[in-house]
This record gives C-alpha cells, sequence and structure tokens, in this order.
C-alpha cells in the first residue's frame, strides 16, 4: 500500500476526467487548472472512493485542492 | 432567487491589487458581472418581481396586468380558504399581532400546542415540533441530532437548508448521486462501525419535481442501521393517500425516524416543522439552538396553518384535481414539443428545461407578457447547471386555465424560438 501504488491507481481514473489532457503534477489543482465543477469533483471522489472502498467526506475533501494532496489523503485512508 | 437546492454557493476569492483595502464584497463581482450582462440585453430583471395585488391562490396583478400564477408552491390553494382567513382573523384579534418571544420562553401560545396537535393527527406520529420557517427546521433538527463525530449520508441534489444544517452540526458529510440506490448503499457500508449514522433524503426534489425511491432507499438505510430524515416540503397535503408526502405513498411512514416540513407550501402560510415518534423527541425544544434562539410564530400565522392542516387531511378531492391538472400540464407541454424535467409527471412540479440562462430569462419574460408567471431557477439552485423554468401547479387552477397555461407556453416558445 505505498504511495506509488495510490497514485498510479488515482492516475487511471482522472484519465477520463481529464478532458484537456493537462500534465498532472503534486500541486495541479483540480478547480484551477483541471477547470471540474462541483458534479465532475462528485462524479471523481465517487470514483476515488469506489477504487479504494473509502469516505472522503466533504469535510476532507475542502482540505484537498491539487494532486499531491488527494494522494496523501487516500494513502492515509488507505492505511485506515 | 427564493431557494437554492445544491451546495452551497462558494464564491472564489478575487485577488486585490497590492495595497488595496480588501473589499469583503469582491467575492461577488462575477455574479454581479453575470447579472449585468444578462440585464444588458434588455430582458425584465427575473428576480424583482414584484406582485401589485393577489386576486386568489391562483391569479395575481404583475406590472398592471393579471396574471396567472404557476410559480407559486401554493399546491392546494389554502391560502384564500375562507375558514383559514377567519382563524387568522379571529387569532389577530384575540392574541395579537405577535409572541415577542422564544417558544421556550414566553413563545409558546395555546395556539402553538395546537398546531402540534394538528400534525400530530395529521401524520399519526407521536411528537411534532413547529419553527418559525422549513429552512430553521431542518437547519435545527440536523445540526442538533449529527454532531462532530456522526456521518450524514445525503443526496447531492439536497435543498440549501439541509447543506446549511450539516455545515452547522459539524458532522462528517457523504453525498451520493441524485436517487442513486447503490451509491447511498456503498456509502453506508463504508461508515466506520459504531459510529452514528443519518440518511437524509427528499420526498420530492424541488427543481426537477422528481420523487425519491423511498421505499428502497429507506430499506437500505435501516439495513445499515442509520436513522432516516426525510424532507416533505413539496408532497405535504398532495402526496399518499392521506397527503403525508412520499414516505406515505411508498407505504415507509414507519421506518422513517423524522418528517420534516413546512407551511409555507401546501398549508399556504409560513412555518416549518419535525415530527417523529422517537421515544426522546422532546428533548429537541431545549437542545435545538435554531428552536430556542428566534422568536416564534405569530398567532395569526398558527391559526391559519392549524386550520389548513386539518382541512388538508380531507382534500382528497383536491388532491385527485390537483394529479389531473398535473398529468394534463406535463402531456401538454411535452406534445408542444418542450424539454421536460422527468418523463412522466411525480409530483405538482413540472420542470421546462431551458437552453440556457439568456434564453431562458427570454422565455420567463415572454410568458410573463403573455400574462403567465412561472420560477426561473438557474445555477447554483439547479442541478446539473440548467436553467429551467420551473412550473407549480395549484389544486385551484381550473381546466380552462391548464387549457390557457398551454396556449401561452405555446405562443411565448414560438416567439423565442424554442420550439
Amino acid at each position: 500500500m505505498d504511495r506509488e501504488d495510490t497514485k498510479a491507481r488515482i492516475d487511471t481514473l482522472i484519465e477520463p476526467f481529464n478532458k484537456k489532457n493537462v500534465e498532472i503534477t503534486e500541486s495541479t489543482s483540480f478547480a484551477n487548472d483541471l477547470e471540474w465543477d462541483s458534479l465532475t469533483v462528485m462524479d471523481f471522489v465517487a470514483a476515488v472512493e469506489d477504487e479504494f472502498d473509502i469516505i472522503i467526506s466533504m469535510n476532507q475533501q475542502a482540505e484537498i485542492e491539487n494532486y499531491g494532496q488527494l494522494v496523501d489523503a487516500v494513502a492515509k485512508l488507505r492505511e485506515g | 432567487m427564493t431557494e437554492a437546492s445544491a451546495q452551497p454557493h462558494k464564491p472564489e476569492p478575487v485577488a486585490e491589487p497590492d495595497g488595496a483595502v480588501a473589499d469583503l464584497f469582491s467575492k461577488f463581482d462575477p455574479l454581479m458581472k453575470q447579472r449585468r450582462e444578462l440585464l444588458d440585453t434588455g430582458v425584465t430583471d427575473p428576480f424583482s418581481l414584484v406582485m401589485e395585488r393577489v386576486l386568489s391562490p391562483v391569479t395575481a396583478v404583475c406590472n398592471g396586468r393579471e396574471t396567472i400564477l404557476l410559480g407559486t408552491y401554493n399546491y392546494m390553494g389554502m391560502t384564500f380558504d375562507p375558514d383559514v382567513i377567519e382563524a387568522g382573523k379571529t387569532a389577530l384579534d384575540d392574541f395579537g399581532s405577535g409572541t415577542t418571544g422564544s417558544r421556550v420562553l414566553n413563545g409558546t401560545y395555546s395556539g402553538h400546542r395546537e398546531c402540534e396537535d394538528a400534525l400530530r393527527e395529521f401524520y399519526a406520529m407521536d411528537h411534532a415540533m413547529v419553527f418559525s420557517t422549513g429552512y430553521q427546521a431542518n437547519l435545527g433538527i440536523i445540526s442538533t441530532i449529527a454532531g462532530k463525530g456522526d456521518y450524514i449520508v445525503l443526496d447531492i441534489d439536497s435543498h440549501a437548508s439541509i447543506w446549511d444544517g450539516c455545515a452547522m452540526g459539524q458532522a462528517e458529510v457523504v453525498p451520493f448521486k441524485h436517487n442513486d440506490i447503490d451509491a447511498m448503499e456503498k456509502r453506508l457500508k463504508r461508515i466506520p462501525e459504531g459510529a452514528g449514522k443519518l440518511v437524509i433524503l427528499e420526498g420530492v426534489y424541488s427543481m426537477l419535481g422528481d420523487v425519491a425511491p423511498l421505499q428502497e432507499m429507506v430499506a437500505v438505510a435501516k439495513k445499515h442501521g442509520a436513522m432516516v430524515l426525510v424532507d416533505e416540503a413539496h408532497s405535504m397535503g398532495f402526496i399518499g393517500p392521506n397527503g403525508r408526502g412520499v414516505a406515505e405513498a411508498a407505504g415507509v411512514m414507519d421506518d422513517v425516524d423524522f418528517i420534516i416540513g413546512t407551511f409555507s407550501k401546501s398549508v399556504g402560510t409560513v412555518g416549518g416543522f419535525c415530527v417523529s415518534n422517537h421515544p426522546k423527541f422532546e428533548i429537541m425544544r431545549l437542545v435545538c439552538r435554531p428552536y430556542v434562539f428566534t422568536a416564534s410564530l405569530p398567532p395569526s400565522v398558527v391559526a391559519t396553518a392549524t386550520t389548513s392542516i386539518r382541512k388538508l387531511m380531507h382534500a382528497g378531492e383536491k388532491r385527485e384535481h390537483l394529479w389531473t391538472n398535473s398529468r394534463r400540464l406535463h402531456l401538454g407541454l411535452q406534445e408542444l414539443g418542450f424539454t421536460l424535467g422527468t418523463d412522466a409527471p411525480q409530483s405538482a412540479i413540472i420542470a421546462v428545461i431551458m437552453p440556457d440562462l439568456e434564453q431562458g430569462a427570454a422565455m420567463w419574460e415572454a410568458l410573463l407578457r403573455e400574462g403567465l408567471y412561472v420560477n426561473l431557477a438557474r445555477p447554483p439552485a439547479t442541478p446539473a447547471n440548467m436553467t429551467l423554468l420551473r412550473c407549480s401547479l395549484c389544486a385551484e387552477h381550473s381546466e380552462e386555465q391548464v387549457g390557457q397555461i398551454l396556449a401561452m407556453f405555446e405562443a411565448a416558445g414560438k416567439a423565442v424560438g424554442i420550439i
């Protein structure tokens, strides 16, 4: 359950949502760089939750603005 | 805009130039710009209409013209019921214009108790608590029962008052895709063992007028040990054999822990309530801040509400007529070529989907010129960033008026080029 595994699986999930083929780095912001609206965010979060069988509550989502933070948060949630 | 069903509007902060004093209003600039652009097209402002005179539950004078109202929540047409009006006048004479106090101090008059008695009878439930608005009922109940460490699982299209109640209580908030039973169950399964769980659903979702699959959803919630709260604001008085709402129609009243409702729709005045069979429910009167720290409803308001609620218990014929109206308008609009929010009529709300805000506003204005008022709803109140013309029918709309409404839609739709 290392960070690389989490990262690889999240990368696969992001692909269909990354319509503009933005290059993803640790600091890529979901709202500003990927320009996701709240509906896209919801669908993406649901995909991540289902992939890892975790809950990312709205409260936790509020703290996640970029890709790096998401990977960290998911890795932490997987450790349970 | 009368309400927002979607998530709270979160304006993006706008950076100020170096050294400038930050204006706290800068965050509203994008919205102000969008509004200015819309009004610059010459369209009448859809969000500042004034009703100069109200003639009946279904007609008013707007801009000096008699207008059919198809955008109110006066589903059962109780606002001009003679018994309701009489009860209000008597209470005004006997108890004065207001209570000037909290329900837990000097603000509970016999009328407030009688109103809660009427609600208990209407729903056949043990407890009823009346709030000053429906917004406060959701805000108060949700924030008080689900606190830090508890989990709230709710539909993503929930009303603003539900989202605000969630935020105020600081519970973990877990939304799921609209009306998606599997998505709801997956989230319930993942909640840590031992945590308190509240599932929040609405009977009728007011933007598209669609109904929740409560039979399945309530069963899933109960299977996973969650308490269930259902907001029946848009179904009370109309849906279900006794007008108790979608939960009654779905046969799941016994498994719903809390029903939230309002007096500002079918009941025809203002106020909110929660009914419940929970044995400890009465403690809410002492711990629920939006109940305690506000003035109670005026005596005339609770008197009109009580009379209206009691009459709604025996309103089977009106319910039938309202269903007839809803079915006819839905079919008629479909035949005219409009895109509707639901494939079949599910409630008294029929949402006509507009291509964009500009055409929606133009259509709204064209209808108003024809003599018809509907609600223009736009993001963030609407799901999927849609612009909607929301039609809500009333049991007092006559057969003839529904025919007029369809003719007006046809004329306006052709004038604007939507059909």
